[in-house]
């Protein structure tokens, strides 16, 4: 066990971020910062309708309007290469048509993107935008999930595939449940929730050519938006430049190129000028995707003394008509508990709204907020302690795929986080504990995240004064990936983190996966574990060269490192400076290219990060108002790198899990098919107020077996159960189960 | 946003002359709500007249009264010790509105034109008899949660517009019994605050009856009883930073443990802060007692009616204004 504020056995425990003084003095260039003369500034005009078709767009006042440079839509969009043109009659696009814009009249969602003013300031675009009359013949629209909920479907995509884990899946006897001694059952419901990054998404698309593109763009994944836009646009590769060099927040938002993306670069292709384009607050709600509207229906049963013996879990999520979103929203059910009998069903509905996508533990945030509430209610309906019951159902290995965990500390992660919140103090009783007039309850859930890593390059180049860059075509949305990086590097190669610059978020580094799915530090972290590794060896191969160096047969693996210097082993011998090695051999520089990927260790075990969450809230009788007291969280993530930007990955984790358990919910009018609750006055997410004291810890023992590092990602795995974890103590206090999220004053009243 | 003419005269009287020559001007000061309308294109303004230059910042005492001028920021008010040594209770008010940043910029006379936060009002795609009087109430059949419960009419069809007040500072002087002193081209004109903002009526496009062309220069509260046991009470569905579910603004002036005075004002139940004259009448003369202070609240929820989505709000209004008179009266 460990606090997270430093483990002081690391060397270079708690490195600040490399890029802080950046951020905080305001010197970091975000995408829609990067100064351009002769730059053009363009605002979308967006649908007012859920469904139909574009009837005519009258445009011919903001065409005159001052500064207009051009209006864009369907009539006269350059057009995408890869859309190809339109197949006349012209006619809907069929699932799994990602959304094309400006390519043809049809209307898929309410706020769907219709034109583009483009002039020389933001404030002449906006204008002209208001001009711009756009006339439509409506269709009747479906945007009500759970009046739709009975048209729900296996998806097209998983129909086909029949090794999908979306299949319906069956474990033992799916008829068991039935018989069981005790039975729980309930439906839990995750309205839509946005990600809603304080920085909107933006970017400046600049044509250096007409077959040379580069955009600074708001993303998650450098190479992934290149591979896109090279492929939209029929372009080599090499011929598109990505440059997301800082990311104000995403939480999924920026994974994939959404069209208002693609339609800022077909501007600037119009135009013949550089194009910026800021989503507005009120886009972010429709251009970026957003947690799924969600329902679940999950039965638990039971022997009396707890034991589990069937458990049912059926989830149904939102998706649009042309896409099919899928996430795990069922899937950790089959793994995370000792069970002999589990049946799992995952439908689809799809709507007249646009594309979900993923948000922070996507599916698993979702179906275990189910499953843990599930557990909860069970708990109460055995009358034994919730922590208990899960200890009982704990699973040693992994139940649904037979294999050992690589490793496994979510006991050591109980342990931690009940003995740190003082969870034996908690009267087993729902609304016997008060404080103040308020109603005091303690709750808990555990977490669990799937273990992802993808093959990843990073290059290292150590230069004649010492000094060392490392580059990757990696991301940082705000763990502080650089910082990690530069404290991975430093420790492999004994050099002051100060001497270390750590390069990422442009297309032209060496390949690197997107930030997402906790892949982070598992994937790119290796490789520069590996290309410090390969640097160390190299300069080896160069120190033996020099007489006298004293490293004549010595072995890779005995060399060891410290202060920019290189030693044959680890006694006292007075090594040799790097710089003396490149200056010896008249060399400028020395650089090596590695790359890093998993192997047959995943097919040997299963592979995930564990946790678990403690939280107290305070219920008012007299207003139903919700308030987290305060949070401690343990997570099991291997190998801890900076125990500050963990720690800080940790707390956002907790304070988006409120968020989710207490606020978040993008409310839509049904009869429009549209969100009425698009700005920060009615979407409410935690302010400072909302969060209390919130206590991290760490297990901090290597995984053997995932990668060299031992490390597994921190991102998801933080938010996962938060929102359980909040509503079972909302149970607590006071006696009432909220199954349908968020838990606002009115539904305690 | 439509481009627009700017000035920013000296004196109030070129102020109002700025206005009076352009029928489609506007004042602006802080600008904390009037720029988020002119981005949303609600109004679009061919002039704004910029009144941050006008000598109408400061907080006196008066004979028998505070005069607090229209331009004073919500945060210089709330930390004023004029203020906070006769009327906490506004201090309460204006520091549990908005956040930090926004009670900086601000101001007095613009807090009381805020518009509603109502959604439908702010998106053009949707009708809205506020912003487009004929076109329809959506709120009324649709998303209604942050609703009225109080004050809207059903004499001649449904309601018109069911949108609530806001403001956090409207409560409190509702409940102080302000007066809005504006000027206009012929002279002042003084407002008392429950006549200053309207119930939705035919003309819910209309939030005040601020007439066109005046400027609010000050708003005075007459000195009062109500500097120890008034509270100001705020249900909302985050910590800070949100607009009230409900808000109570009580204030008892005691004598021992018997109410020669109360005055209590409602926020976010109606079109207009909603002062509880009955209530209040009820309460005089009566011991601080949780019985006084049910009975005012039932008193006060008698005429309420609920939508589809803001039911709670009958019992959570009623649990609001006994909480907050507990409160006041420093009693629990």
């Amino acid at each position: 066990m460990a606090n997270a504020h430093q483990n002081p056995a690391e060397p270079h425990p708690s490195l600040d971020r490399v890029d802080g003084r950046l951020k905080v003095t305001g010197a970091a260039t975000y995408s829609a910062e990067y100064p351009f003369e002769n730059l053009a500034h363009a605002v979308l005009i967006t649908s007012t309708i859920a469904k139909g078709r574009i009837r005519t767009i009258d445009a011919k006042a903001a065409e005159t309007a001052p500064g207009v440079l051009a209006v864009l839509s369907h009539m006269n969009s350059p057009g995408v290469p890869a859309y190809g043109s339109v197949k006349l009659p012209a006619e809907r696009a069929p699932v799994g048509t990602a959304f094309r814009v400006f390519y043809d009249e049809f209307i898929y969602f309410s706020g769907q993107p219709v034109a583009m003013v483009v002039a020389n300031t933001p404030e002449q675009a906006r204008h002209a935008a208001s001009l711009v009359h756009v006339d439509y013949e409506s269709e009747k629209h479906q945007t009500d999930f759970e009046a739709n909920l009975s048209k729900a479907a296996v998806a097209t995509s998983v129909q086909r595939n029949k090794t999908s884990p979306f299949q319906d899946y069956d474990r033992g006897n799916p008829d068991a449940i039935y018989t069981a001694e005790v039975k729980i059952e309930a439906t839990y419901t995750i309205p839509t929730q946005h990600h809603q990054p304080l920085e909107p998404h933006a970017i400046i698309a600049v044509w250096e050519a007409d077959d040379k593109l580069t955009v600074y763009d708001k993303n998650q994944g450098v190479k992934s938006a290149q591979g896109n836009l090279a492929q939209a646009f029929k372009l080599p590769r090499e011929n598109v430049k990505v440059n997301s060099k800082f990311i104000g927040g995403a939480f999924g938002s920026g994974i994939r190129v959404w069209p208002h993306t693609v339609a800022a670069v077909l501007a600037a292709q119009k135009v013949n000028r550089p194009v910026k384009l800021v989503l507005g607050r009120e886009l972010m709600f429709t251009s970026v995707g957003y947690r799924p509207f969600t329902v679940q229906k999950i039965a638990i049963g039971a022997t009396k003394d707890g034991q589990f013996t069937a458990i049912t879990h059926e989830g149904t999520g939102q998706t649009s008509t042309y896409e099919e979103h899928l996430e795990r929203t069922i899937l950790a059910t089959r793994a995370m508990y000792v069970c002999p009998n589990v049946s799992t069903r995952y439908r689809l509905l799809n709507l007249d709204v646009n594309t979900p996508t993923w948000m922070r533990g996507p599916g698993d945030a979702t179906g275990m907020f189910a499953l843990e509430s599930a557990l909860d209610e069970l708990a109460f309906a055995l009358s034994i302690d919730p922590l208990e019951l899960r200890l009982r159902n704990h699973a040693d290995s992994d139940p649904e795929r037979h294999l050992p965990w690589s490793a496994k500390s979510l006991k050591d992660c109980y342990r931690i986080g009940a003995e740190q919140f003082g969870w034996k103090n908690r009267i087993l009783e729902p609304q016997t504990m008060k404080a103040d007039g308020m109603l005091v309850g303690y709750g808990m859930a555990s977490s669990l995240y799937g273990f992802h890593r993808h093959p990843s390059k990073a290059k290292a180049v150590l230069l004649a004064d010492g000094s060392v860059v490392v580059q990757s075509a990696t991301m940082d949305i705000g763990p502080g990936t650089g910082t990690a990086m530069t404290q991975i590097a430093a420790t492999m190669l004994g050099v002051n983190p100060k001497k270390i610059r750590f390069d990422l978020g442009d297309s032209g580094l060496p390949d690197a996966p997107g930030q997402n799915g906790s892949s982070t530090i598992p994937s790119v972290g290796s490789a520069v574990h590996a290309v410090c590794k390969a640097l160390k060896i190299k300069l080896l191969t160069l120190a033996v060269a020099i007489p006298g160096s004293g490293f004549a047969d010595v072995r890779p693996e005995d060399v060891t490192v410290k202060n920019g210097r290189l030693f044959p082993s680890a006694d006292s011998s007075p090594g040799i400076a790097y710089t003396d090695i490149l200056k010896h051999h008249k060399l400028t520089q020395v650089e090596v290219t590695e790359e890093s990927k998993p192997g047959a260790e995943r097919d040997q075990y299963s592979m995930y990060s564990f946790g678990c969450h403690f939280v107290e809230v305070h219920v008012s009788p007299v207003t139903g108002e919700v308030r987290v007291k305060r949070v401690v969280t343990c997570a099991d993530v291997g190998k801890i790198i900076n125990y500050k930007t963990a720690r800080s990955q940790s707390i956002g984790g907790v304070v988006g899990g409120i968020g989710m358990a207490l606020m978040e919910e993008s409310a839509m009018d049904h009869r429009y098919g549209r969100y009425v609750t698009t700005d920060f006055a009615s979407y409410h997410i935690p302010v400072h107020a909302d969060i209390p004291q919130i206590d991290v810890f760490f297990v901090d023992q290597p995984d053997p077996y995932v990668n060299p590092i031992g490390s597994k990602g921190l991102g998801e795995i933080a938010i996962v159960g938060v929102a359980a974890a909040v509503a079972n103590a909302v149970f607590h206090a006071t006696g009432k189960r909220i199954r349908q999220l968020p838990i606002t004053p009115d539904k305690l009243l | 946003m439509k481009p627009f003419h700017y000035l920013r005269p000296t004196t109030v009287k070129d102020a109002i002359n700025a206005l009076a020559s352009a029928p489609n001007a506007r004042f602006i000061a802080g600008g904390t709500n009037l720029i988020d309308l002119m981005k949303r294109g609600l109004v679009a303004p061919e002039k704004l007249v910029d009144i941050n230059s006008l000598p109408l910042k400061k907080i006196e005492q008066k004979a028998g009264f505070v005069r607090i001028g229209a331009l004073a920021l919500n945060s210089s008010v709330a930390d004023h010790t004029i203020i906070a040594a006769k009327h906490p209770l506004l201090a309460q008010a204006l520091k549990a509105g908005a956040s930090g940043q926004l009670r900086n910029m601000a101001t007095m006379g613009g807090n009381l034109l805020q518009r509603t936060r109502c959604p439908y009002f702010y998106d053009t795609a949707f009708p809205c008899n506020k912003r487009n009087p004929g076109s329809g109430c959506s709120a009324l059949e649709g998303i209604n949660r942050l609703h009225a419960i109080f004050g809207f009419s059903e004499k001649t069809g449904p309601p018109t517009c069911i949108a609530v007040n806001p403001s956090d500072l409207n409560v409190a002087l509702s409940a102080l019994d302000a007066t809005v002193v504006v000027q206009n081209t012929q002279g002042e004109r003084r407002i008392p605050f429950a006549d200053f903002h309207r119930l939705p009526g035919d003309r819910p496009d209309r939030d005040t009856t601020l007439e066109a062309g005046e400027l609010i220069v000050a708003v005075d509260i007459p000195d009062a009883p109500f500097a120890r046991n008034v509270h100001y009470f705020k249900v909302r569905d985050r910590a800070s930073y949100a607009f009230g579910l409900v808000s109570v603004a009580a204030a008892l002036d005691l004598d021992n443990n018997r109410i020669k005075t109360a005055r209590l004002a409602l926020g976010g139940v109606a079109h207009k802060p909603w002062r509880l004259f009955e209530a209040e009448k009820m309460l005089v003369g009566q011991p601080v007692s949780e019985t006084a202070f049910r009975q005012a609240a039932e008193v006060a929820m008698r005429d309420a009616k609920a939508f589809e989505h803001n039911a709670y709000k009958l019992k959570l209004a009623p649990n609001s204004i006994r909480q907050a008179l507990t409160l006041a009266a420093g009693i629990s």
